[in-house]
């Protein structure tokens, strides 16, 4: 199908597109498009205008330091993945956009784009909640930062007003002598996951982020749990949802493997790591 | 009330077209409708299928989840756009000719843009890679044997043919494999043909995109 008819607006600088949203509450942003366009296409959606951040100049820059990976609105998921400093800095983030759809689709999706979007099946929003990481906002009041903790709060819903662009997503680094791993069960390649996990551990804390488990990126402190345990101990916090995709006791199933599976190599990870520091 | 146009250049296959299209104008759709490129296929039309996979600014996109407005000014290569300076097969569709890498041909278009640009940023895939390279287009004839085969040797032959093989900045050329030789040559003659006003006509074919090429 095709899309409804809409209004395009294509401004040149960022105050002006979020004037041009602030004006309209039935306008969306466009960035990569990925995820909007099939909406767009099947007319689950039909906004009044799209605002196109594509001619914005310096979005589109994935920078690294030792704090961490802020990559900008308009950073196409393939080049956040092609960063060898940010998989330095923060392995995770490369480790879970590899899961994400297929290269064709990475080509032109954004990063930021999936964290707005906050599809609870997708692999980035659990990622930022996990590593602790934030979004830059523009709005007509200025720029502020929301934590990962604070964004997501239900399905394709964040806590962003109508009239704020998301700028740039911050990724804290992995702490020296930790490790992460990301791990996830899909029908067919490129699909989205039934369960995926992401796991973070550093000594004796152990945190493992669930998504497509429930309506929520989820992060469950797993730290002092017998590594037989691990699945159940998940189990324990998450509520597993029923869909077309697969039932709940599935999907519970899904978490019981793979709980011990992510921590297993984040724990090796970690020592893979160690051993090249020291090495 | 009629729908607000927008003046766009795109240049496809290394020629310059100017169009006024609406912005719900999917890029799949400008390249069939507007320019009669017809050699992009459209299978799903939410980009599940990889049917009209085309390279914008060199790297694979789906053409169904682009918008027109959205990519002005950018350089788009489309099927058409993979054939030899001498109109010859490239090298990605000679090896779909080789080693029957299509059965009705609808999938293919998407394939050979998506794996030219696969062999030109991995000129050697292993066997895993080649399959890899081609996960994301779906095809339901071959059972895919044959296209793996096909990228391992269409990597063989861009390498016997040099590095400026793989269609970048060749233009219009027909496609004997995909495209269809009669219109691209028809809008090579009178690039002006579809322009202009004559597209205002047209803003209500946008709803009956056929699938056929």
């Amino acid at each position: 199908m095709k899309p409804a008819p809409f209004g395009y607006l294509r401004p040149g600088t960022l105050a002006e597109a979020v004037a041009a949203l602030a004006g309209d509450p039935g306008a969306k942003v466009l960035a990569g498009g990925q995820s909007l366009v099939p909406l767009l296409n099947m007319r689950l959606a039909a906004p009044t205008t799209l605002i196109d951040l594509n001619a914005l100049p310096g979005l589109d820059d994935v920078t690294v330091d030792e704090a961490g990976v802020r990559v900008g609105a308009l950073a196409r998921h393939a080049a956040v993945l092609a960063s060898v400093e940010a998989r330095r800095v923060q392995p995770l983030v490369a480790m879970a956009l590899s899961n994400v759809a297929h290269p064709t689709i990475r080509n032109r999706g954004t990063t930021v784009g999936s964290l707005v979007h906050a599809d609870a099946a997708a692999e980035m929003p659990v990622v930022l909640v996990l590593t602790g990481g934030s979004l830059e906002v523009e709005g007509p009041a200025g720029r502020r930062t929301v934590a990962a903790s604070e964004l997501f709060v239900g399905p394709l819903e964040t806590s962003l007003h109508h009239d704020e662009i998301a700028v740039s997503a911050h990724f804290p680094a992995l702490a020296p002598g930790a490790g992460a791993a990301f791990e996830e069960i899909a029908r067919r390649h490129g699909d989205y996951a039934l369960v995926g996990a992401g796991a973070i551990v550093d000594g004796d804390s152990v945190r493992v982020g669930f998504l497509s488990v429930s309506d929520l990126p989820t992060v469950v402190d797993l730290s002092g749990v017998a590594e037989a345990d691990l699945g159940e101990a998940a189990l324990a916090e998450l509520e597993p949802g029923d869909d077309i995709h697969a039932s709940a006791d599935y999907r519970a199933q899904l978490v019981r493997v793979l709980t011990p599976r992510v921590v297993a190599a984040a724990r090796e990870h970690a020592a893979h790591r160690l051993g090249r520091t020291r090495g | 009330m009629a729908e607000e146009l927008h003046q766009i250049r795109l240049t496809v296959n290394g020629t310059a077209h100017d169009l006024r299209v609406p912005a719900r104008r999917l890029l799949s759709d400008a390249l069939r409708h507007d320019l009669a490129l017809t050699g992009t296929h459209v299978g799903c039309e939410h980009g599940v299928c990889g049917a009209c996979t085309v390279l914008l600014d060199g790297e694979p996109v789906r053409a169904c989840l682009v918008f027109a407005v959205s990519v002005q000014g950018q350089e788009v290569t489309t099927v058409e756009g993979l054939t030899r300076p001498d109109g010859a097969l490239g090298p990605v569709q000679q090896a779909f000719a080789e080693c029957h890498g299509l059965q009705c041909g609808f999938c293919t278009p998407g394939f050979l843009t998506t794996i030219t640009a696969g062999i030109r940023d991995n000129p050697e895939p292993t066997h895993e890679e080649a399959r890899e390279m081609i996960a994301g287009n779906l095809c339901r004839c071959t059972g895919y044997q044959n296209i793996v085969k096909a990228v391992e040797r269409a990597a063989v032959l861009a390498r016997e043919g040099g590095p400026s093989e793989g269609g970048f900045e060749t233009g219009l050329r027909p496609s004997s494999t995909t495209g269809d030789a009669s219109v691209v040559e028809e809008v090579a003659q009178q690039p002006s043909r579809n322009h202009g006003d004559d597209v205002v006509d047209r803003e209500d074919d946008a709803a009956t995109t056929g699938l056929g090429a």
